[in-house]
């Protein structure tokens, strides 16, 4: 039987860690800008170290749950989040809800921080570590949900590559250019994750439910290709009446 | 205690933002759900119904949230 091997895993969990990486650097570099890298880097290490926990805690109770039961409920919970995602992503390249701006998110976190400076001069340091630590926690969150989702039954090994990628990369431009890495597409990034995802999610469903899907892993590619066709589709549909309204 | 809520509102986030998407995604898995335990001898229309199922609350979503 064909397989695909762990490319797939390792691609969707690169590029979902990578938009999330993108976004906990944004407020990261806001603090550093505003308070320096004391506060920014020791809030982003304890934001590290708590996902790290997190890992740590939930890792081995994954062994204990029988495999089944644990591809559908992570394939549901793919599914849920996949198609949350791709959803968002086709209102947005409709132009039906507003993109993503690292550059105004940066600009409002530098705003939000300074007005904290001038009210709490004394406490600034730890507001902003703790606001650089919620960034790593809650960006990471999604990052670790990702690599164990993806790790449904095959091990960390592959999707946690991929995520670990992404987030020495992105650390690392962020540490070279000390701006908000804006012109990283994140839509079409977001896009295509909800596709891979949403795939993953009903590959896994399936599978734990009992469906032996044709062609095995392969099955993930057909259904990416659907969704993808189905996403484009509804990018068009979810435009026209705005374009109807716009000509009346 | 803002920190805990936050990353448990995070966490909800992650699965819900729009509420009659994730209900009608829920309605597709109990049918293929059903399916697959009432006809278990056919497991690949729980599949169909599962991928299509999704597609089409997909499509459907994005076209009433378009028209919005």
């Amino acid at each position: 039987m064909i397989t695909l091997g762990y490319a797939p895993a390792t691609t969707a969990a690169f590029l979902a860690s990578l938009v999330e990486a993108v976004e906990a650097l944004t407020i990261v570099l806001a603090v550093a800008t505003v308070r320096g890298w004391r506060p920014a880097g020791l809030g982003a290490l304890a934001g590290f170290m708590s996902l790290l926990l997190i890992v740590v805690a939930v890792g081995p109770l994954l062994d204990r749950v029988p495999v089944h039961l644990l591809q559908f409920v992570i394939g549901v919970l793919l599914l849920m989040f996949g198609m949350r995602w791709l959803r968002k992503a086709i209102l947005r390249s409709a132009g039906v809800v507003s993109l993503h701006d690292e550059a105004a998110v940066f600009a409002n976190e530098t705003a939000e921080l300074s007005e904290q400076a001038r009210r709490h001069a004394t406490r600034l340091d730890l507001l902003a570590a703790l606001a650089s630590f919620k960034a790593v926690l809650l960006e990471g969150l999604e990052v670790v949900f990702i690599v164990i989702a993806l790790s449904a039954g095959r091990g960390l090994l592959a999707p946690a590559a991929g995520a670990l990628g992404a987030c020495l990369l992105v650390a690392g431009v962020g540490v070279v250019v000390h701006r908000p890495l804006a012109r990283v597409p994140e839509n079409t990034l977001k896009f295509f994750v909800g596709v891979l995802l949403s795939a993953f999610g009903i590959f896994w469903t399936g599978e734990g439910l009992g469906v032996a899907w044709p062609g095995a892993d392969l099955a993930i590619i057909a259904f990416a290709a659907l969704f993808l066709g189905v996403a484009r589709a509804a990018v068009v549909v979810a435009r026209r009446p705005r374009s109807a309204e716009a000509l009346s | 205690m803002n920190t805990i809520r936050a990353a448990l509102r995070e966490v909800v986030g992650l699965f819900v933002d729009d509420g009659s998407l994730a209900l009608e995604i829920v309605a597709v898995i109990v049918l293929a759900g059903i399916s697959a335990t009432l006809f278990p001898e056919f497991p690949l229309v729980a599949g169909g119904i599962l991928l299509l199922g999704c597609l089409a609350v997909l499509f459907g979503n994005v076209a009433r949230a378009g028209r919005r």
